[in-house]
């Protein structure tokens, strides 16, 4: 790469760069303080833990990359988690078309967003905060007290290594895959299939370009002739199943489904804290879902930490859990206040307005 | 915008109408049941309108940013921190305290906005948590022992001639911020940011001080909010601010204002906190179950911005 090109891209991509950095930091002194950090176990422990986090972030990413928000990803990812506790148990044919149908209603839900805002010409954020309560009263009429069923072995299968899906259905395993890929936690293999087989096609398709095109400059796309509204619904849409995915997931997790509208509003904030951190512009037009996946690993290894520092060290007083909120809402601010430092090399200040 | 407080405008109108609607639904509800007609009663809706003030100073506040395109999500916990140091400082200088907390938290967000130019639904949002990690410190996790002053619960929950004290406190607020918006040059200037902020910085207008005192003024309404929800249940708790923050938002979009800002009128958010407070207590008292009450809260809101609240045919 010509050394132009990659100043190029390296400007770009600051917010990746700068999140993985992030990431990789905070995740190393995790791993160095573990007494067990570094083995597999820990690696699909930490991943599990942080699964639901990235797909609702990647849900909130596609909307805010249009320069829209969805304040209904917590109350999709909810729902859906509700649904899958009744639906995914049985038979195998059951607990298939249960998690099709768990996908399909998700996907809906972001679709009905998408055409609310598009069609009824309303602002996206009051439309998913009011679609966000209707979804919360779903997931409350499906699932009033938690509880519920996902079938056991696929909830086993779902939230080990990949090996352990050979071993939960009894099927034969390579020696070499054994030993190898088998090792990778199931999650990470998910997740890089998400982005292998939905994000990275999307992207380059002209809907997905689109996308960018509505976030940096809405009457420009529609005046190249972009399908503005298409790329619109399709974004929403996208949310919608991909916070459904991280819904499915966390009911196989915990074996059973629970409508906690705390966690939902939870959830919500802090995908929003992740797509920031991870280099997604909110004004929409610049970023990506990758920032974001590094964003939501970031924030979660955040918390890693606390539980690991020696709380008769030096630093001991950070190990206090009730100091938790406060330092990472801290690193939030930090977060993006460093990100916004560049407002002061600006010369004129009418550049600062959007 | 002159004089926009004395008109009665479209969504004003649809909201007025909704509220009959919803009495008439409830009054016809306890007819069939209880054969009364407690909705309509001078009481009933007197404390409907003490319920009201509570959100409705929250709403106030919360108009002011959404007027100038700015969103504070700090409120929850603005609300609760002023409740908690109001209570814990005690005695003649608890107000006060409390008041002094909402203007350091908005002079916050307000510096945080308007000079590091952090998008204010994210910065609000780090704030919130920070506020919440500095209670949760304070007070180790629960409720803090210590409980409101006899001004405080004489403010909240009292009345003078039949009308609620906290209906007084949010209408002499209202007064203020109706006086500041349609007779003073920060009115204005919160209009003309609201449409245009570069237009409104190359006509001369201050914008940074204008972007700190608007989410001051927030951030003190709904400190004075947290303080009479402490002297209402008489001390302040954990969390007491969260159900606040959305249907704060709720009431000033369905009152007609623009969540990108710079059209809006206060007679839409009073109308507004109206309504959601008693969509919500006429729901409760129809024993409708949670999941009912939030599809319905949804269908509402999305329901009247169907109606009214539509943006401008895009063909360019």
């Amino acid at each position: 790469m010509p050394m132009a090109n990659f100043r190029l891209w390296v400007n770009q991509n600051m917010g990746l760069l700068l999140s993985i950095c992030i990431f990789v930091l905070v995740y190393g002194l995790y791993t160095h303080l573990h007494p067990s950090g570094g083995t597999a176990k820990i690696f699909v422990q930490n991943a599990n833990e942080t699964f639901v986090l990235i797909m609702v972030a990647m849900a909130q990413t596609v909307p805010v990359l249009t320069g829209g928000l969805d304040l209904s990803v917590g109350a999709v990812m909810t729902m859906t988690n509700a649904l899958a506790s009744v639906v995914v148990n049985g038979s195998p044919t059951e607990v298939f078309f249960g998690i099709l149908l768990c996908l399909a209603v998700s996907g809906f839900a972001g679709f009905m967003n998408g055409c609310i805002i598009v069609y009824g010409r309303l602002q996206p954020i009051i439309v998913t905060l009011a679609t966000g309560a209707i979804f919360i009263g779903i997931a409350l009429f499906l699932r009033p007290t938690p509880g519920g069923k996902v079938d056991g072995d696929l909830s086993f299968a779902a939230t080990f290594d990949l090996n352990e899906i050979f071993y939960t259905y009894g099927w034969a395993i390579p020696k070499w895959f054994e030993s190898s890929i088998g090792l990778i936690p199931t999650p990470v293999a998910v997740l890089v299939l998400i982005v292998l087989v939905i994000w990275l096609p999307f992207r380059s398709s002209v809907t997905g370009r689109g996308c960018y095109a509505v976030g940096s400059a809405e009457g420009a796309a529609y005046m190249s002739g972009l399908d503005v509204n298409r790329s619109r619904i399709a974004a929403y849409t996208l949310a919608g199943l991909f916070a459904g995915i991280g819904g499915l997931y966390l009911a196989f997790q915990t074996g059973s489904g629970n409508a906690d509208v705390p966690q939902a509003g939870a959830y919500t904030l802090n995908s929003i804290a992740a797509v920031v951190i991870g280099g997604t512009s909110l004004y929409g037009g610049a970023g990506g879902v990758i920032g974001s996946i590094f964003g939501a690993m970031a924030l979660r290894s955040i918390s890693f930490n606390f539980r690991v520092f020696d709380a008769d060290g030096p630093f001991g007083f950070i190990s206090d859990p009730l100091l938790q909120p406060l330092f990472e809402g801290t690193i939030l601010l930090i977060a993006v206040s460093v990100g916004a430092a560049r407002v002061f090399q600006v010369k004129n200040r009418l550049n600062l307005f959007g | 915008m002159s004089f926009a407080f004395l008109q009665i405008d479209k969504p004003i109108k649809y909201a007025l109408g909704f509220i009959v609607v919803i009495l008439i639904i409830g009054t016809a509800y306890t007819l069939v049941t209880q054969g009364t007609m407690s909705f309509l009663s001078p009481n009933y809706l007197l404390q409907q309108l003490q319920v009201a003030s509570y959100l409705g100073l929250v709403a106030t506040g919360m108009m002011m940013v959404i007027l100038l395109g700015h969103i504070d999500l700090s409120v929850p916990w603005t609300l609760t921190t002023a409740a908690m140091v109001a209570t814990a400082v005690g005695g003649d200088m608890a107000i006060p305290a409390g008041l002094l907390t909402g203007l350091a938290i908005g002079l916050v967000n307000g510096l945080g906005v308007a000079f590091l130019r952090v998008p204010s639904m994210i910065f609000t949002l780090g704030v919130n948590t920070v506020l919440q990690g500095l209670m949760v410190i304070q007070t180790g996790g629960f409720s803090p022992q210590s409980h409101s002053t006899p001004i405080m619960e004489f403010l909240a929950s009292d009345s003078i001639l039949g009308i609620p004290m906290a209906l007084l406190v949010w209408l002499a607020i209202a007064a203020l911020i109706i006086f500041m918006l349609n007779r003073m040059p920060m009115g204005r200037y919160i209009f003309a940011m609201g449409n245009r902020e570069s237009a409104a910085y190359l006509s001369g207008i201050n914008t940074r001080v204008i972007l700190i005192g608007t989410f001051v003024i927030c951030s003190l309404c709904a400190s004075i909010a947290g303080m009479l929800l402490a002297g209402y249940s008489a001390k302040a708790y954990q969390g007491m601010g969260d159900l606040y923050l959305l249907p704060a938002i709720a009431a000033v979009v369905i009152g007609g204002t623009n969540i990108l800002g710079g059209k809006g009128t206060f007679a839409g958010t009073f109308v507004g906190a109206i309504l959601i407070v008693l969509l919500q207590s006429v729901l409760s008292v129809m024993q409708m179950p949670e999941a009912g009450r939030q599809v319905i809260y949804g269908c509402v809101i999305i329901g009247m911005l169907l109606v009214y609240g539509r943006g401008d045919k895009k063909e360019s």
